[in-house]
């Protein structure tokens, strides 16, 4: 091909527009930390919990949540014979104190479900966000910029799994970071810092070597409305078909 | 060229059509932030502000990078999985300034009970307990260390059922 100084001309302004691209696509300041190199998600195993709340505690300590609001929150379900499609749920205050005592003799069986943001794949709410303040980062994590948040809770509504609430200081949308401060160190999220009978694990599914890609092949798992196709990626183990 | 004669308006127009163009261009590149579309339709530097959020549970390696001792008597026990701050609370404060910042002893009578109090709705192999009928009122620690909480528990270290006081 035969390229004229006319060509080279017209091709040298494109060519340092695409570098300057290639060189703004590494911008993390953690020198350790790729974005490219991690997944996020997060595996909860509903046998394992014991609604002791910690989780929620751990959670409003670390990202400063306000009182009645919740990133993370836990609830207690109560099926009877009677009612295995429509389960009496709890969550009084999140979880965050305990769960009061199950009367004695009381029929059908209890168990936990931890809540938090299923940080999706094809999320919902960032899709309905006017103003490009909500959005999934290049690791998968949904994040919120404050900044730019109006406030207008378009994503509130739009969150299939209520996982986001208007905070009643800042008045802009906020949710469950997975602890992103956290995690882009090296350290787990605060809650499963804080569970102390490993209920919830951080999931990088772009690691090879993560725990959860034999969890996955081994055990019965499940995501939450999974006929939504949020590509929810809270993983939960032995979930009940009636929790929704 | 008589086409043309009449249509200086249209240039006009045309000239005025371009300049606000223009005018777009500079007020669009001082009103988007820098980073707006790096990755994706939204401001790119904010992963970076979420990112600078204070860490306030340390992790359980920071802790067991002085605590040795009491990592040992862990491991040995039925809370080796069980980390520091999940009861002792976030103290990346204390392992910043380790020693300006003193943790708290937590309350073995509330601690305890969260976790192991009986209740239908826990996991049947849990261990769980009435804490009234359990002990009468006498302190867990009394019994138990909660690093290695079986009665009688090898703990390798003189902490054995002080519940953690020196």
């Amino acid at each position: 091909m035969n390229i004229s100084r006319r060509h080279i001309l017209i091709l040298l302004p494109a060519a340092a527009v695409a570098w300057k691209h290639v060189l703004a696509g590494t911008p993390e300041d953690s020198p350790n930390y790729r974005m490219s190199d991690h997944w996020w998600g997060m595996l909860i195993d509903i046998p394992k919990c014991i609604g002791c709340g910690n989780c929620v505690r751990a959670c409003q300590t670390e990202n400063d949540v306000p009182d009645g609001h919740f990133r993370t929150w836990v609830e207690r379900y109560h099926r009877t014979d009677w009612h295995l499609e429509n389960p009496e749920v709890i969550s009084p205050d999140g979880g965050k104190e305990g769960f009061p005592v199950v009367p004695a003799g009381a029929e059908g069986d209890y168990f936990f479900v931890p809540k938090m943001c299923n940080h999706c794949t094809d999320s919902p709410c960032t899709q309905v966000c006017p103003v490009g303040a909500t959005f999934i980062s290049p690791d998968g994590v949904v994040l919120v910029d404050q900044k730019y948040c109006l406030g207008c809770a378009y994503c509130v509504q739009a969150c299939p799994y209520g996982c986001r609430y208007i905070h009643p200081q800042k008045h802009v949308a906020d949710k469950c970071t997975l602890c992103y401060h956290r995690i882009t160190k090296g350290l787990t999220t605060a809650c499963c810092e804080a569970c102390p009978t490993g209920a919830r694990q951080l999931a990088d599914l772009k690691n090879p070597n993560d725990p959860i890609h034999e969890f996955l092949k081994t055990h019965s798992v499940q995501v939450l409305k999974p006929q939504m196709a949020t590509g929810a990626k809270a993983f939960y183990n032995g979930l009940d078909g009636s929790v929704r | 060229m008589s086409g043309l004669k009449d249509a200086g308006h249209l240039f006009r127009f045309a000239g005025l059509f371009v300049i606000a163009f223009l005018v777009f261009l500079v007020v669009r590149g001082y009103v988007v932030p820098k980073s707006f579309g790096r990755y994706g339709h939204y401001r790119a530097a904010a992963i970076d502000e979420i990112a600078a959020h204070p860490v306030k549970f340390a992790g359980h390696q920071s802790c067991e990078s002085c605590h040795t001792d009491i990592a040992a008597t862990k491991t040995k026990g039925a809370h080796a999985h069980v980390n520091c701050e999940a009861c002792h609370g976030a103290l990346a404060s204390h392992a910043d300034d380790p020693t300006s910042v003193a943790p708290m002893k937590p309350d073995t009578a509330v601690l305890c009970a969260r976790c192991h109090t009986a209740s239908a709705a826990k996991p049947k192999n849990f261990p769980q307990v009435d804490p009234a009928d359990h002990s009468g009122g006498v302190p867990c620690q009394t019994c138990h260390n909660p690093h290695s909480p079986a009665i009688g528990a090898d703990t390798g270290t003189t902490t054995a059922a002080t519940g953690g006081a020196k």
